[in-house]
């Protein structure tokens, strides 16, 4: 076996050696940390593990999900736990879609420079400013379409110079997209009325019923319904 | 009149107010970042060889100029603009910003006069400019202490000129979001009374905060002078649509003070 290639990183300024290639999270690991807070899914789905680092020799304060990066020799390595955001209180049934409710519920989102700050901080690659922009706006649908990939990972929210909480704004704004201005898809109400009408109770009962090796095994041979591209779409 | 306007794709809030701080950096940003919108459109052939930013809101108009102005008279300022916004190509200073009277004039008014199919004779209208507009020197589109260029728009769709001493008279601005609303409904009185005096029928601006303050604070000023009589605050292109034969795109349901019964009794609309 091969001698493995150790690399140098800097864990809140001590240094530690690890071996090359592991991510971000797994070199703090290595060297000994514990993730109680700062991680979830170590899949790049749950946002739950943002991170910052700078790289050596570099002005640039970077920022990544620790699941996903790889730990390069010579990095300077912090974990965010959690980015404190007040996310407000609303009945999404009494909000008045006619009105700029973003504006009103997040009013600092009108404190937007445009520095972009936010939009280089997203391990995401979404264009995070451009959302903001369209939320001053009022722009439920370009706010929904930009941020629809969003993980709530935080990390925008804590670099922007304007102490805005994107994601908690880009939430409100797909909720109100999706509850007042998107149509059901066809689909959606066809199942739901399938449902109602009792189709799956017995396939529900069957499964409930199953040990766990036969769930294992008939998750592994299901059929995956496909749903023609039209009909999921909007218009 | 030969000109098609494309849209910047994606362009972000000036900012609505201009920076006067020495060293305020950050706020020149958003302006001169749409600034580089513009030169990359021309290098996505998305226009060609065009470097003329049109602007509709004075405002915004203002801001944009200010910024450019800055940035071009202070290449250390530019510089350090250019550096912060290290994912953005380098601003030049190239992009030539301009408010949409300004493309009418240099066309040339006359050639507006040409498109007008329902010339507004008769029609007593007052230019109202605001601040924004006009001042600083060096930065607004006309003299600022007698400027015309409002009036030879209004002549070049057939209506006639009502002067107003209060016409870049500030309209009290954002005080109408704050606590003094009542600052900008006694503006409203003192503007629309010296233009109703001189015989005016509507007046036209090209801010759209000046529209709000002028027209929707007609509500506060009747309150507190229930004497005053309201009059029709159009945005200038509202009245340009109208002469121009295209009543669908005059959008008059969003006026607080709606002039389509004045404008139906003069002739100028239908029904
Ligand atoms: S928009 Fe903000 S919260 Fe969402 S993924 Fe990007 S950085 Fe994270
Ligand atoms: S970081 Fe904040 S201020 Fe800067 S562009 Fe993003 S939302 Fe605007
Ligand atoms: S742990 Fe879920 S995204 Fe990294």
């Amino acid at each position: 076996m091969s001698e493995e290639k150790m690399i140098t990183v800097y864990i809140m300024g001590k240094a530690y050696q690890v071996p090359f290639g592991l991510t971000i999270m797994k070199a703090m690991e290595y060297a000994g940390y514990r993730f109680i807070r700062g991680s979830g899914c170590r899949a790049g789905f749950c946002g739950a593990c943002a991170t910052v680092y700078r790289k050596k020799g570099e002005y640039k304060f970077r920022t990544a999900l620790a699941c996903q990066t790889t730990a390069e020799d010579g990095m300077y390595l912090a974990q965010l736990p959690f980015v404190p955001a007040n996310r407000k209180e609303y009945n999404i049934n009494e909000l008045d879609p006619e009105k700029n409710v973003l504006s009103e519920y997040y009013p600092e989102i009108n404190r937007c420079v445009s520095c972009n700050t936010c939009t280089k901080a997203c391990p995401q690659e979404l264009d995070v400013m451009y959302y903001i922009q369209a939320a001053i706006r009022g722009d439920y649908r370009q706010v929904s379409e930009l941020s629809f990939d969003c993980i709530q990972c935080g990390l925008c929210t804590a670099r922007c110079p304007a102490e805005i909480t994107h994601y908690h704004v880009a939430q409100l704004a797909r909720r109100i997209y999706g509850k007042y201005q998107l149509k059901v898809p066809e689909h959606l109400e066809k199942r739901l009325k399938e449902i109602e009408e009792g189709k799956f109770d017995e396939e529900i009962e069957r499964l409930k019923n199953m040990s766990i090796d036969e769930l294992k095994s008939a998750y592994v041979q299901r059929d995956i319904e496909k749903i023609p591209r039209g009909e999921v779409s909007d218009e | 009149m030969d000109i098609e306007l494309v849209e910047i794709p994606k362009w972000n809030c000036c900012g609505a107010v201009s920076s006067l701080t020495a060293d305020d950096v950050m706020h020149h940003v958003a302006p001169i970042r749409n600034l580089i919108r513009v030169i990359e459109m021309n290098e996505e052939g998305l226009v060609n060889d065009e470097k003329r930013l049109i602007v509709f809101c004075s405002m915004c108009f203002n801001v944009l100029r200010r910024s450019n102005k800055r940035v071009k008279e202070d290449p250390k300022f530019l510089e350090t603009i250019n550096s912060f916004m290290d994912e953005e190509r380098d601003y030049d200073g190239s992009v030539k910003v301009m408010h949409f009277l300004e493309i009418l004039r240099d066309i040339g008014f006359y050639k507006v006069k040409e498109r007008v199919k329902k010339p507004l004779k008769g029609l007593k209208v007052s230019a109202y400019y605001g601040c924004t507009l006009l001042r600083p020197r060096g930065v607004g589109i006309d003299d600022p202490e007698a400027p015309s260029i409002m009036e030879k728009f209004i002549e070049s769709l057939g209506a006639e000129v009502v002067d107003n001493p209060y016409k870049s008279l500030c309209c009290g601005s954002y005080h109408t979001v704050g606590g003094n609303k009542e600052l900008v409904a006694e503006r409203a009185y003192k503007i629309i009374n010296a233009a109703r005096e001189r015989g005016a029928d509507l007046i036209i601006t090209s801010c759209p905060l000046c529209a709000f303050n002028l027209d929707n604070r007609q509500e506060l000023t009747k309150k507190i002078h229930p004497d005053f009589e309201h009059m029709p605050v159009l945005y200038f292109t509202q009245l340009m649509a109208l002469a121009m034969g295209m009543e669908s795109e005059t959008g008059f349901d969003g006026n607080y003070i709606d002039p389509r019964p004045l404008l139906r009794e003069r002739g100028f609309l239908e029904g």
